[in-house]
This record gives C-alpha cells, sequence and structure tokens, in this order.
C-alpha cells in the first residue's frame, strides 16, 4: 500500500500507545511486587517505593509451597508436551503421507472435532478420572491431555509441505513407512515440533480448570490453581499477590522471548493453511 | 509349475501403509474414543437423568431442559453470555486489524511490537486476572487514580453491577489482542504488492485501496478470527472465575461458570450435562451460521 509520511507516523502513535498499554499492567504488577503493604495504599501511587522490598516473595516462600507448584506444573507441562509431540507427528504423519482406506473423511471427522467445546467433555471425563481413581492425582492433568486433534492437524499441514521425492527415494532404498517417518520426517520436523511444543507446553502451564476440577489436595497443585488459591488466601495484600503472580509469569516470559519465532510460525501456520 | 516367491506376512505388513497407519493413529483413536466419543455420548445420557453423586441417578427424561428453560439464572447467564461476546469479540477484531495495519507499513521494531503485544496471549489467565483486580481496585487501583487525574470519579468497577461485566471485557479484549493481530498481520503480508500498484495507477485513494483491495483480501483470516474469537468467549470461564466469581449479583456469571456451579459446587451432574449440551448447540449452531453468511462476504 502507498506508505506516505503521515500515515507511517499515525501507525508509530498507534503502536506505541498499544504497546503502553499491554506494558503497563506488567509494570505496575512488577512494582507492586516489591512494595511493602503501606506503600500501596499511598496517595498518589508511585512507580517505585522508598525501598525494594524483597520480603514479599520470601513470604510467599515461606508459606506457601511455590516451589513444589512449580515442579508440579512443570513435571505435568513436559510430560503432555513430549507425549502430545509423539502422538501428534505420528497422526499427522499418517494423515499426511500414508495411503490407507477413508483416510480423508477420516481425517475431516476429526478436524471436525476441534469445535466441540472442551466443558461438553468435562463432566464425564471427571466421572471417569473418578472411576480410575486418578482423582487427585496428576494422571487426570496428563493422561486425557496426551492426544490433541489440533496438533496432529498441526504436523499433518507441516508434513505436506515436505516434497514427496524425498519419501520415494527413501522407499525405493527399501524404508519402510515406519522408517519413512522416523528417520526422515521426524527429522524434519523441527521447527513444526518446536512450534507445537511451545503451544502444549503453554497451553499445559496455564491451564487452570482441569487442576481446578481435578485436584484438591495442596501438595499436588499447579502453579495457577495455586496462584488462585493464594487470591482466596491474601485476598488484599497486593504485594504479595504481584509477586505471586510475577513467579507464574517469568518462566513463560523468559520461554518465550527466546523462541518467538516458531509461535509467530504456528499461529499463521493454523490459521492460513486450511 | 512356476516357483514364484512368497513374500512372508511380517515383512509384507512392514512395507504396508495401512498397517502403519492403523499403529500411528492409535493414540490419536484411543483418544478421541475415550476420550472424546465416549464423553459425549455420556454426558448426553447424563442429561436425561438427576444425579448428586451419592444416590443412584434418577431417570427425569427431558426435565432437566424444561427445567433450563424455566431458571431465570440459567436465563440470565446465557444472556450475560451473549453480551460477554458481543463486547469483546467486535470491539476485539478491530482494534487488532488496525494495530496489523499499523504493523505492516515497514515500520522499523516490528518485532518488538510483535513481541510486547504477544505478552498477555502468553500470559495465564489467573495472573492477568489477579493483576487487573488489582488495577481496577476502587481506591488504590491504578485506573481510577488516572482517571481522578483528568477529573474522572471512577466506578467501582469489579464490585458494580454495571461495571463489572464491562470491566472483564476490557481484559479480555486485552488479552487477546495480540493473537488475533498476529493472524491478521501475516493475512496482510500475503496480499501481493500487484494489487495495491494496480489501485494506485487507477487512482485509487488510501480508502478506496482499503475497501476494494484489503478488506476483501483478508476476508479469509477474518472468518477465522471471527469464528475462533466466538468459540473462545462462548467458553469464558478462568477470567471470570478469578475477577469475580461472577459476581455482583450473577451480573458476570456466564454459561461455563454456571456449568462449573452446577456439576462442582450443587451437584447436579444431569442439570449441568444438559447445560453442557445447550452450550455444545449454540456454539456449533453459530460456527454454521457464521459459515453460512461467509459467502456473501468472503472472497477467496
Amino acid at each position: 500500500m502507498r506508505l506516505n509520511r503521515a500515515t507511517v507516523i499515525i501507525a508509530q502513535i498507534v503502536l506505541i500507545l498499544g504497546a503502553i498499554t499491554m506494558v503497563v499492567p506488567f509494570l505496575w504488577m512488577l512494582s507492586t511486587s516489591f512494595k511493602s503493604l503501606p506503600e500501596v495504599f499511598r496517595f498518589p501511587p508511585t512507580l517505585f517505593g522508598k525501598r525494594i522490598v524483597w520480603e514479599n516473595y520470601l513470604h510467599i516462600a515461606d508459606r506457601f509451597p511455590f516451589g513444589r507448584f512449580f515442579m508440579n506444573s512443570l513435571k505435568v507441562s513436559v510430560i503432555v508436551t513430549v507425549g502430545q509431540l509423539l502422538t501428534c507427528s505420528m497422526g499427522g504423519f499418517a494423515f499426511a503421507r500414508l495411503k490407507f482406506p477413508f483416510r480423508d473423511s477420516l481425517f475431516a471427522m476429526y478436524l471436525a472435532t476441534l469445535i466441540i467445546p472442551f466443558h461438553v467433555t468435562l463432566i464425564p471425563v471427571f466421572l471417569m478420572m473418578r472411576a480410575f481413581g486418578w482423582i487427585d492425582t496428576h494422571y487426570s492433568l496428563i493422561i486425557p491431555a496426551l492426544v490433541s486433534p489440533f496438533g496432529t492437524f498441526l504436523m499433518r499441514q507441516f508434513f505436506l509441505t515436505i516434497p514427496v521425492e524425498l519419501e520415494e527415494a527413501a522407499r525405493i532404498d527399501g524404508c519402510t513407512p515406519f522408517g519413512v517417518y522416523w528417520r526422515i520426517f521426524v527429522p524434519l520436523s523441527k521447527p513444526a515440533m518446536a512450534t507445537l511444543g511451545l503451544f502444549t507446553f503453554m497451553g499445559t502451564w496455564n491451564d487452570f480448570i482441569r487442576p481446578l476440577i481435578f485436584i484438591n489436595s495442596v501438595p499436588r497443585r499447579t502453579l495457577p490453581l495455586g496462584l488462585a488459591a493464594l487470591q482466596t488466601m491474601y485476598t488484599t495484600d497486593w504485594p504479595v499477590l504481584m509477586a505471586g503472580s510475577v513467579i507464574s509469569v517469568l518462566p513463560v516470559i523468559v520461554v518465550f522471548l527466546f523462541a518467538q519465532e516458531f509461535f509467530i510460525q504456528g499461529i499463521t501456520l493454523s490459521g492460513l493453511k486450511g | 509349475m512356476t516357483n514364484k516367491p512368497t513374500i512372508p506376512l511380517s515383512k509384507r505388513l512392514l512395507y504396508s501403509d495401512v498397517f502403519w497407519a492403523a499403529v500411528l493413529l492409535a493414540p490419536n483413536l484411543i483418544g478421541f474414543l475415550v476420550f472424546m466419543l465416549f464423553p459425549m455420548v455420556a454426558s448426553f445420557g447424563l442429561s436425561f437423568v438427576q444425579w448428586d453423586l451419592l444416590t443412584p441417578a434418577k431417570w427425569y427424561g427431558l426435565g432437566n431442559y424444561r427445567d433450563l428453560i424455566a431458571d431465570p439464572t440459567f436465563r440470565k447467564v446465557l444472556w450475560n453470555t451473549i453480551y460477554y461476546t458481543i463486547g469483546s469479540v467486535p470491539i476485539g477484531i478491530v482494534i487488532s486489524f488496525l494495530l496489523a495495519l499499523a504493523l505492516n507499513q515497514k515500520i522499523p521494531f516490528v518485532k518488538a511490537y510483535r513481541a510486547i503485544y504477544f505478552l498477555p496471549v502468553i500470559t495465564s489467565m489467573v495472573a492477568v486476572g489477579i493483576v487487573w483486580t488489582w488495577l481496577y481496585n476502587p481506591e488504590f487501583g491504578l485506573f481510577n487514580y488516572l482517571l481522578g487525574l483528568i477529573g474522572i470519579q471512577g466506578p467501582t468497577w469489579l464490585s458494580s453491577v454495571t461495571w463489572a461485566m464491562p470491566a472483564v471485557i476490557i481484559v479480555s479484549i486485552w488479552k487477546n489482542l495480540g493473537f488475533n493481530m498476529v493472524l491478521f498481520l501475516a493475512g496482510l503480508q500475503g496480499i501481493p504488492d500487484v494489487y495495491y500498484e494496480a489501485a494506485e495507477i487507477d487512482g485509487a485513494s488510501w480508502l478506496q485501496q482499503m475497501w476494494y483491495v484489503t478488506i476483501p483480501l483478508i476476508s479469509p483470516t477474518t472468518l477465522f478470527v471471527v469464528i475462533m474469537s466466538v468459540i473462545g468467549s462462548f467458553q469464558a470461564f478462568d477470567l471470570i472465575y478469578v475477577m469475580t466469581r461472577g459476581g455482583p449479583a450473577r451480573s458476570t456469571s456466564v454459561l461455563v461458570h454456571y456449568l462449573y456451579q452446577c456439576a462442582f459446587e450443587y451437584f447436579k451432574m444431569g442439570y449441568a450435562s444438559a447445560m453442557a449440551y445447550v452450550l455444545f448447540f449454540l456454539v456449533f449452531g453459530v460456527t454454521l451460521l457464521q459459515l453460512r453468511s461467509s459467502k456473501s462476504w468472503v472472497v477467496y
């Protein structure tokens, strides 16, 4: 589109205003987490307190097993991510490259399940977890999450872009279909795997409703659940609540800053190549 | 007699596409049957019974659905869900489209902007909800302080029956902006320059280029964003649970929140399942309607 000076300047102003709106809540969270309680209720509010109060973080560490929550979140997220990478790449490969009857109608059916709201299955899945004795264990957060129609779709889309010649050459050389998957497609799909892995990790890390329903006891909580519990305990102790939020948000932000490109790729891949 | 070399079954299997498809699809198939199809059917069955988990389930026929229609709380949460959707989806889409347009002007720091707008997307709803509850604090929160600077007495936000819903809607728009913006940006970058060059030669103004080139050519992306946003907003829960617990006076209680309460606080499993099916048909119907209507405005 035509680029004149005016549009570029307007674009800059819009973007800067937007960026400020995005960042301010995070800054406010950070600044509150380093204030003392009386300072938070002072008028007018200031960005920085008189001194940096680390005690809010120590306070949380003392009274609340945040380290434990962190490890629980990490454990569940890592297992679910690895599991999904495996099942989604397997399924995606079969749908993209193997020839079998009803392949495309089967794929269409599987894809259609994407619009089923997760909450429709919530109650029966809860009852199943209860019947298996998995309530209040991490199995309830891990096992049902090991497969994903979205992930399978994403991997299929990626596998479709790999040239057929590679596969044919391997088959002529005596490679089995599994060999083609494992020796050629998996090594080639690192970018797609990274994207899917990040999405899955993030989704599991931030998941709230499942832990809320499936987990009861304190030592098995994940971070979002722990944070919500912190909120009910310290309703108006804003510095402590903000410190807890910082702890739960920070790891995700760090991962994101290192792996930005994969997120963007994944979103555009899922959105445009339907 | 011809001596045809026979290939052993094991070897044939090893090279068979069908066999490997079955093996590779097995986890997905099992997951689909156990955690998708079976619960779908079970939840449909449950919607015809009364069950509190303690006493045996009782057949109730269409009773749950009849009760839903008569339940004023259900009508209220249904209305709130629509309010939430209409309040958040169109505004969110327009703003994210405008941001993508701005970002597409080949200006410096595109990546930095993209990262900043994406921060809320990757942050957990629980943390976002807690931080914004603090920002909305009527006496000591940042917003009412800023409003006070320009001489406006801010509302009590989350404890006001009128303002709680708009407050939650603002947070949800803020959180999803970056996601939709990235989708729109990818769509915009996919529009070939030649169209604009041709329009330019014909003397089309900026607005005309926007209306006759950009908006039609980005319409497939718009459709995708609209459908995903509507589905997402029909299922809103985390933010509302953390910020208001549906209050005050149920003014922010939406479908999934009431469903959660019925199932896991009041233990009315049948009633909650009926509600889940209403949600399913709502999402299904609305998505279908959008796809239908898309024929008149989406250009492929």
